[in-house]
């Protein structure tokens, strides 16, 4: 009778532990975070006098990204182009879908989905990668032979990063174009002067474009530091690689959301 | 010549945790020597190593490599300090993305504005000068446990370091590969008069190219000398004999006596007896 009246406050005094030791845990983490990215800022210039690290970074998490993001920015233009018409056509504004569709993609949809592609192909796999040089002791190596694992490895990494997504951003808003114009110019019957004129005459180089550059950076910087940051802080097992690469994934994925949420608000807000 | 250590600890204590790996320690190694540091697995032999490659600090105490206290030392002096030493890890950590040869010359390239036909050069040398030049451009992935181990080796040579630093290198080798090894360590070692610290648990491999000898045991050093030296002390230390001697742990403690009878009685060697307790004898007869 006894455990059983005092189950409720037991229960709930666990659960608030519990929820303490959660608390406490992911402030550590974000402490460590930023002492990293404190560490890894001091090294960012530095990397240049290697540009070709950069350069095999650029290739390794952009270059073998293309298949991924060009197949999904046709889809999603296809789909852009058919929803598009389809609501356009009721109000008989079916010259206008061009527009529509280029500046979703510019503004919204190439930058988000991009990132998010971004975060499972290549995030992932830098985490992976590094954590695996952590666990083979190859970051070890490296620092007794008086090499800067920060700025030999993580570094150039995130650069590739930084760089990677908005020409990615860009490639896919372009297919996603074409996407939307085989749709509705070439299936559909949209009048293609329409199509692309509409698109010339309302899309803005500073507000549509620059702007989706900048998101697409932003999200670069924050996948490419939280790729790195859980791959240099992996727990050296096979279970602490998975973690880690997980972790990269879900937090890149909700970072990137929540940002484009902020970034949107600043950028086209009333 | 100088005579005095080239690596020196000074009251050391280094914990990890609640476990304590060092408590109050004092080595000195011996320029030019071979000197093997030896003790059960979990004793803190690799964590020595660290300790002298200024990878982690100690907790109090000092170490001092050729006079530098690496602990305190600006990060301008532990980088100078480390690029006159090399290390050999126990599984090689050779770096997967590079051929043997790219591994060697990482170093070189790192440290050296050489130009790139004397990098070449030094490469075919030091894989040379480990009888592996044949597998220059393997990928590590390639290379067979002893094969990594001796490019790692040669990497480590690269920059013809001062000290050399090796870890467990003769774990999971073949009898025909650790003999390549000893022979590499007590060769290399002498040819370049360099100081060569080995951990290993490996008693009669580390002892047959060991000048001076380290024993650890429960965050202590339990005995030093030369082989010879610690194979006189075996005789009043019983741990020293039953270590190098590699005699089984015969825990003659009550809890140990009674989870022996346990697993004896689990195994249906001897049969149940329903006393919770029985007298250290009565439990001895049981077992046998």
């Amino acid at each position: 009778m006894n455990e059983r009246q005092n189950g409720f406050p037991n229960s709930f005094l666990r659960g608030l532990a519990a929820l303490g030791q959660g608390a406490m845990a992911a402030a550590a983490h974000t402490g460590q975070m930023v002492m990293f990215t404190g560490h890894l800022l001091w090294r960012l210039l530095p990397a240049w006098t290697r540009p070709r690290l950069i350069v095999q970074e650029l290739y390794a998490i952009g270059v073998l990204s293309l298949v991924i993001i060009l197949i999904s920015g046709g889809f999603v233009g296809l789909v852009l182009g058919l929803q598009g018409y389809n609501i356009l056509s009721k109000f008989n504004a079916t010259e206008s879908l061009g527009v529509m569709v280029a500046l979703s993609l510019v503004r919204e949809l190439g930058p988000v989905v991009t990132a998010l592609l971004f975060a499972g192909r290549a995030g992932s796999a830098v985490t992976a990668e590094i954590a695996l040089m952590k666990t083979t002791e190859q970051l070890s190596a490296m620092e007794m032979m008086a090499v800067d694992p920060l700025r030999r490895v993580v570094a150039p990494r995130f650069w590739g990063a930084v760089f990677s997504m908005p020409l990615l951003a860009g490639l896919f808003s372009l297919v996603g174009i074409a996407g939307g114009y085989f749709i509705g110019v070439v299936v559909l019957g949209v009048d293609p002067a329409s199509y692309w004129g509409q698109i010339q005459q309302q899309m803005q180089p500073v507000d549509d474009v620059l702007n989706g550059v900048i998101k697409s950076l932003v999200f670069g910087a924050v996948i490419g530091l939280i790729a790195v940051f859980e791959g240099f802080n992996a727990e050296p097992t096979s279970l602490g690689i998975s973690r880690a690469t997980t972790r990269t994934v879900v937090l890149s994925s909700l970072s990137v959301l929540g940002l484009d949420f902020i970034l949107t608000a600043w950028m086209f807000g009333a | 010549m100088t005579t005095e250590p080239y690596i020196t600890f000074e009251n050391v204590h280094f914990s990890r945790g609640r476990k304590r790996i060092f408590d109050g320690v004092n080595i000195a190694i011996p320029r030019g020597k071979i000197t093997a540091i030896m003790g059960p697995s979990g004793t803190g032999k690799t964590t020595l190593l660290r300790l002298i490659g200024g990878q982690i600090k100690p907790d109090s105490g000092t170490v001092r490599v050729d006079g530098l206290d690496v602990a305190r030392a600006s990060s301008k002096y532990l980088l100078a300090m480390r690029r006159r030493l090399g290390m050999l890890f126990q599984n090689g950590a050779l770096f997967t993305d590079l051929t043997a040869a790219e591994n060697v010359a990482f170093p070189l390239r790192e440290h050296s504005r050489l130009p790139e036909p004397m990098i070449q050069r030094m490469v075919t040398l030091k894989l040379q000068a480990v009888g592996l030049l044949e597998a220059a451009g393997q990928m590590p992935a390639a290379l067979s446990g002893g094969m990594a181990r001796r490019v790692a080796l040669a990497r480590a040579l690269a920059l013809d370091p001062e000290l050399m630093l090796y870890d467990e290198p003769f774990t999971g080798q073949d009898p025909i590969n650790v003999g390549v090894l000893l022979r590499l360590i007590a060769s290399l070692n002498q040819a370049l008069g360099l100081t060569s610290v080995l951990v290993s648990h490996d008693v009669t491999e580390a002892l047959s190219i060991a000048d001076y000898v380290v024993v650890l045991n429960q965050a202590q050093i339990v005995a030093s000398g030369s082989p010879d030296e610690l194979r006189a002390q075996m005789s009043g230390n019983t741990f020293l004999r039953q270590f190098l001697e590699g005699a089984p742990d015969d825990d003659q403690s009550e809890h140990g006596q009674r989870s022996a009878r346990n697993f004896a009685v689990a195994l249906g060697l001897v049969p149940r007896s329903d006393e919770s307790v029985q007298s250290k004898s009565d439990r001895r007869e049981g077992i046998q």
